[in-house]
């Protein structure tokens, strides 16, 4: 076999000899990115390499009558065409905790572009001609899109014959899983309420809109195996999911990550995987698939729409009294991650608040619009959008400042949450709330200078639509909490393998793991925790592969926390190797060998007094250390079915922000003029990264607050808009300013202190600037995203 | 496919004569997004770049005659003074890589009701200059829109130039989509001025199956002015005038619902970029006015 | 068909080019230029911006056939891009340049000459998933080239038409100011 080209290379670093944790040192793969170097999944090339393409089903809700697939084998340049019934093995379904989702369609499909049938051929073009010659007859179904048709009388089931371990306790087949939380007695505590609050809240469906699209390249290889060059978040549970399907060993598939383009929860779930490696092992030859945005849009699971009503009481100097809430989370046709974001939207359902008497409860729904799972937030997000509109609703009732209300009911650390679990490391919500509020406010009428007025700063931008007639400024806040890392009783490990040696006359220390690196900046962390455990300035990352044991999936805003831990965790085991190794070489010249504390540092053994016992060099000389060891936080429990009781989660995450917005009230256009965050970040290890996730994650909650949503026909419940013509996310012009705030709160029970961050930002940013343009507008403003419709009264 | 590549202008008459469904492609902007995303498979691909007359301009005593191919980057550095709401229009396209590449043939030969370029034509008043083997002729813009993304063009014929009316007083142009960049019009309005024959025209985009002018709203307006003096005294317009103005555009309009926004905001929306662009045309008209006596 | 054109200061032939192919896909998978990126093929995202004759487009949206004969540079030619600017060489590729020319190694290469605006994108913390920066680099580069000192809105209005999904753009405005900054002391 020819060497398959962009194949990822070890990225080494560090010819200085800082860049320890809580430097903002730079990435390794930086100068790669910016010369068009760094190998992402579609950039994959192998010689004699064939192209798939998938057919996807036209319909949401159909049986199956007939597959004709002839003409399509016939098309010359044609190598494969297969079907449900082409599959190896009775292994024909996959999914990340319940095992519903079909590799290719079975008689039915359940939602619009479900993969029906591949194809294999020589170029992009001849494959998507052959997927056209495939006909398909479909006898259409009734459509399930909603609680009312999923759970209403005589529904139609979307799964018949459920036997997944949620299936017993739901109350309806179409519902996924249903979690409720019961603390207290609300009905006492609603007595004691002077005021009471509620409202029926909307969130659309959100696309993760990770920009490098799905792909990867299968290549057949001799032992009857296949390797896999993949763009995903979780190399393992990938391999987890593949191997049955192939009946293949999972030695037998080997994963390398190729670059990601991003993720955002996107690439939780298979995509083209299993199908890459169909083709290739039926062909014999390697198999490149790259999905088009078009497709990309029915190739993932999207963050779940959802229906919320909240009732919130408080006394009359604003002490929250009891909540009660109901989420329903629209799961789509396949489960996906859908169980554990109804354990996140019902856990963290009441906020960063302090309420003694909740009633909550949370379901996600099986329906035939597209599937739904992981996003950024998970869960979290749909709720502190509602929860967070209510606080501002009783602020406004009780005639309160919205921050102080906030701050009266806010957690501190030792609070106990809904699930009774207790919060015991620190949660800073009301400083967090004190930060962005003291914050300087942007200057008014930015847009307006001696030169006139700059429309590029005003709502509607380019387009022209006003010179400042219209427009009102209005300021809103909002805070959040979001769980870091798998809860539930999960056993969210990773593994890390680290060796150290001396190259070229240096001590260099190598880490391997198979974190999934999808632009988060893990692979800098990872070798500032190995500069700082052992004391060297060059680090070799490995590309991440399935030839180390599991890191766990990139995502839940765990990865540093975790594979972290678990690259210290290693860092620190190998140390103690090279130390035993010193004291049977050298520890009879000096007495300090026997001392427990001896660091490494500059390349050299030190005391904790600073002197130097000897160079790492001499003390390596040809040897290798390697450890690989996994590494685990403490144990989570599930939550009760029934009470929602127990101690499901790891950390707890923090982020408030500030928006300020400009809206023009005439025409419903929104210019958003800055969005200041604070965050507890518990220790930053690379500040410029931190910072980076902040800003990155605020955004995404800006486009979810004005702009994004992917629109399903309720009568089809076809996607009406699959493309970045008609899904719009923030440009440069509709991202403000974003001023971050970062304070650093040490979590004992962490790696260094610190707390996951990467979600949180996304939390608060959609209801901060909702409330923002609720302040403008003087509307109510119960969805998101809020369109011009809803501003104009023209919806 | 064939990829047909005229290296002159009556060779590309000749190729649109002998394959008259050849999709002619310049900037490519409509074109290679269906190609890319398997919408359709044109049987001959007719590329217009290597023809040079398309990307120049000249500027007459009436008319700026504008080359089909000339990019809307140059049209907003280079025509602003001659062509200012068409200049604006283009400022509004899609992305500066677009715009640097994408000339008003395009969008006139898609005829999309969302074209940016459509209002603009319209208030400004132009002719298409349409071409075909069989001879040249001039179609007025108001009657080059046929339907849903159908134009008055002849299966033979290449869209060489439009002749666009040169302003003889302000316009305006303005477009609503939900983002501040890169957005394609959820609607669009385009409003000139003409002090020299007393008129005022209009153009409305993605708000009817064609881009449509509001007729009555601009007798009304004309006739309102006349009435008022206002092009003489150069008084404010009175509120309830830009009112009726601002309602009678709103009225023009035969909007959809779709995905980018409701038919009842469209319709709404088109009634204030109405409003707002008369006022700033009416400002911009007194402030010139002003001038000009100021030096008198 | 046959297309030939140059691509960073080299001239290139592709053959057996479906008609239907755009400029990004014969970068992509026929010249080995991987750099232009396949993030929307609709024109919506910007990460396949090249200069085609100088001028900063969407390589989607050209067919294959429209840049025969044409000049084109990529990501990858940047670095070269700008330090033949800033030694005042004409457009173009002088023979003896096209004969020194050398392909970059994959390595990372600490010595790695960059653009400034590349430099500044990493420096900056610009760079997350990467996938948009291409497409930024050369589009910021251009802005550049004709507007040595841009402000915000300037910065802001030419990257209108690149999408970036992870940084927020703060630190792609960052990077952008620095570029600047440092292309004024003549660094």
């Amino acid at each position: 076999m020819s060497p398959t080209s962009g194949a990822p290379s070890q990225l080494t670093q560090g010819s200085g000899t800082k860049g320890g944790i809580g430097e903002s040192t730079l990435r390794p793969d930086g100068i790669l990115k910016v010369t068009g170097e760094f190998a992402y999944a579609s950039d994959m090339w192998h010689e004699d390499m064939l192209w798939g393409q998938i057919l996807r089903s036209t319909v949401a809700h159909a049986e199956i009558v007939s597959i004709d697939t002839g003409e399509a084998l016939a098309t010359p340049g044609v190598y494969a065409v297969m079907t449900y019934d082409d599959l190896p093995t009775e292994v024909r379904t996959y999914g990340l905790e319940i095992q519903d989702t079909p590799v290719l369609a079975h008689g039915k499909v359940r939602h619009h572009g479900e993969p029906v049938a591949i194809v294999a051929a020589d170029h992009p073009e001849t494959a998507r001609r052959a997927a056209a010659k495939i006909r398909v007859e479909y006898r259409e179904l009734p459509v399930v899109t909603d609680e009312e048709s999923a759970t209403g009388p005589g529904a139609v089931l979307v799964h018949e014959g459920r036997d997944d371990h949620h299936s017993g306790h739901v109350p309806h087949p179409n519902i996924v899983h249903r979690q409720p939380i019961v603390r207290g007695d609300v009905t006492e505590a609603r007595k004691r309420a002077d005021v009471v609050v509620r409202g029926e809240y909307r969130f659309g469906m959100q696309d993760q809109a990770f920009l490098g699209p799905e792909s990867g390249l299968a290549v057949p290889e001799e032992d009857g195996g296949v390797h896999l060059y993949i763009a995903t978040q979780w190399l393992h549970s990938d391999l987890r999911q593949i191997a049955p399907v192939l009946g293949l060993p999972e030695d037998k598939v080997r994963m390398t990550l190729s670059g990601v383009g991003g993720a955002f929860g996107g690439r939780e779930d298979l995509s083209m995987q299993i199908h890459a490696c169909l083709l290739a092992l039926r062909t014999g030859k390697p198999v490149k698939i790259v999905y088009n945005r078009f497709e990309s849009f029915f190739g993932h699971v999207h963050r779940h729409p959802a229906r919320l009503v909240y009732e919130h009481g408080a006394t009359k100097d604003g002490k929250l009294t009891h909540l009660t809430c109901r989420i329903v989370l629209d799961g789509g046709a396949y489960a996906s991650a859908s169980p554990a974001v109804v354990g996140n939207a019902s856990s963290l359902a009441v906020g960063p608040y302090v309420v003694d008497d909740v009633d909550i409860e949370a379901v996600a729904l099986y329906t035939n619009n597209p599937p739904c799972g992981a996003m950024r937030g998970f869960g979290a997000v749909q709720a502190c959008f509602a929860y967070e509109a209510q606080m501002d609703k009783l602020a406004d009732r009780l005639g309160m400042d919205p921050v102080r209300l906030r701050q009266l009911n806010a957690m501190e650390q030792g609070a106990v949450m809904p699930t009774g679990q207790i919060v015991d490391s620190p949660a800073p919500v009301a400083e967090l709330l004190r930060r962005v509020a003291a914050m300087p406010m942007p200057p008014e009428r930015q847009w307006e200078s001696s030169e006139g007025v700059d429309v590029r700063q005003l709502p509607g931008g380019l387009s022209n639509t006003t010179h400042g007639e219209g427009v009102v400024r209005g300021v809103g806040y909002a805070v959040g909490i979001k769980n870091v890392g798998f809860s539930e009783g999960f056993d969210d490990y990773s593994t890390a393998r680290v060796r150290m040696e001396v190259v070229a006359g240096e001590a260099v220390a190598t880490v391997h793991t198979a974190m999934a690196e999808v632009g988060q900046g893990g692979v800098t962390v990872h070798a500032q925790i190995a500069r700082t455990e052992l004391g060297v300035t060059r680090v070799t990352i490995n590309p991440a592969d399935t030839q180390v044991g599991s890191a766990g999936s990139t995502s839940a805003s765990r990865q540093t926390y975790v594979t972290g831990g678990a690259v210290k965790n290693s860092c620190e085991l190998v140390r103690e190797r090279v130390l035993e190794i010193g004291r049977r070489r050298f520890g009879s010249y000096h007495p300090a060998w026997a001392d427990a504390e001896l660091l490494l540092e500059g390349g050299k053994v030190v005391t904790d007094g600073g002197e130097v016992l000897c160079d790492l060099v001499d003390l390596l000389a040809d040897d290798v250390v390697e450890v690989e060891a996994e590494w685990r936080h403490r144990p989570t429990q599930p939550f009760d079915l029934r009470t929602g009781q127990g101690d499901g989660h790891v950390q707890y995450s923090f982020a408030a922000h500030r928006a300020v917005v400009e809206v023009d009230t005439e025409l419903g256009l929104v210019k958003v003029v800055e969005l200041a965050c604070a965050q507890d970040v518990g220790k930053a290890l690379n500040p410029l990264s931190v910072i980076g996730q902040i800003q990155g994650g605020t955004t995404q909650g800006l486009g979810i607050a004005v702009m994004e949503e992917i629109i399903v026909d309720p009568r089809t419940a076809k996607v009406r808009n699959p493309s970045f013509t008609d899904y719009l996310i923030p440009t440069i012009l509709d991202t403000p300013t974003i001023p971050v705030d970062v304070l650093e709160l040490a979590d004992d029970h962490a790696p260094y202190g610190l707390r996951g961050i990467g979600e949180a930002p996304t939390l608060s940013s959609t209801p901060a600037v909702l409330a923002a343009i609720r302040a403008a507008t003087g509307l109510e403003l119960n969805r998101a995203p809020v369109r011009p419709e809803h501003l104009t009264g023209t919806a | 496919m064939d990829f047909l590549r005229p290296a002159s202008w009556e060779e590309a008459l000749a190729a649109k004569a002998e394959h008259p469904t050849a999709v002619p492609i310049a900037g490519g902007t409509d074109v290679m997004v269906e190609i890319n995303f398997d919408h359709c498979r044109p049987e001959y691909l007719l590329d217009l770049t290597r023809i040079g007359d398309l990307y120049e301009w000249e500027v007459g005593d009436e008319s700026v005659r504008l080359g089909a191919s000339v990019p809307y980057t140059r049209i907003m550095e280079r025509l602003r003074g001659e062509l200012p709401g068409l200049a604006l229009a283009s400022h509004t396209v899609a992305s500066p890589q677009i715009r640097n590449r994408g000339g008003v043939g395009g969008n006139l030969g898609t005829a999309s009701p969302a074209g940016d370029a459509h209002p603009a034509l319209l208030a400004a008043g132009a002719e298409v200059e349409a071409e075909s083997v069989r001879g040249t002729r001039r179609i007025p813009i108001d009657d080059f829109y046929t339907g849903v993304k159908r134009n008055a063009l002849a299966p033979d014929e290449l869209i060489r130039a439009v002749h666009v009316t040169k302003a003889d007083g302000p316009q305006q142009y303005a477009k609503v989509g939900t983002r501040n960049a890169m957005v394609i019009a959820v609607c669009a309005f385009g409003l000139a001025l003409h002090p020299r024959t007393r008129s005022v025209r209009t153009g409305v985009g993605s708000a009817a199956p064609t881009p449509v002018r509001a007729r009555t709203a601009e007798e009304f307006l004309a006739a309102a002015l006349d009435e008022g003096g206002f092009w003489e005294n150069g008084k404010v317009i009175t509120p309830s005038v830009v009112k009726q103005f601002a309602d009678l555009c709103a009225g023009a309009c035969n909007p959809i619902d779709d995905v980018r926004g409701t038919a009842s905001y469209r319709r709404h929306a088109v009634g204030v970029l109405a409003r707002r662009t008369l006022t700033w045309t009416w400002e911009s008209y007194r402030g010139s006015r002003r001038l000009s006596e100021g030096a008198a | 068909m046959r297309v030939n054109f140059t691509v960073n200061g080299r001239p290139q032939e592709a053959d057996d080019v479906w008609e239907g192919e755009s400029l990004l896909y014969v970068l992509r998978e026929r010249l080995g230029l991987p750099g232009s990126k396949n993030a929307c093929e609709q024109g919506e995202c910007g990460s396949c911006t090249v200069r085609l004759d100088g001028v900063p487009v969407c390589s989607c949206l050209v067919a294959a056939g429209q840049a025969e004969g044409r000049d084109v540079v990529t990501v990858e030619g940047l670095a070269d891009h700008a330090r033949r600017r800033a030694c005042g060489t004409a457009p173009g590729t002088s023979l003896d340049a096209a004969r020194a020319w050398q392909p970059r190694g994959t390595g990372q290469d600490a010595d790695a000459e960059l653009a400034p605006v590349q430099q500044a994108f990493i420096d900056a913390g610009a760079v997350q998933c990467g996938f948009c920066t291409p497409g930024l680099l050369v589009a910021a580069d251009e802005l550049l080239e004709h507007r040595p000192n841009p402000t915000d809105a300037d910065i802001r209005e030419a990257l209108s038409g690149n999408l970036c999904r992870c940084t927020g753009y703060e630190k792609i405005m960052d990077a952008v100011r620095l570029a600047a900054a440092r292309q004024g002391e003549g660094a």
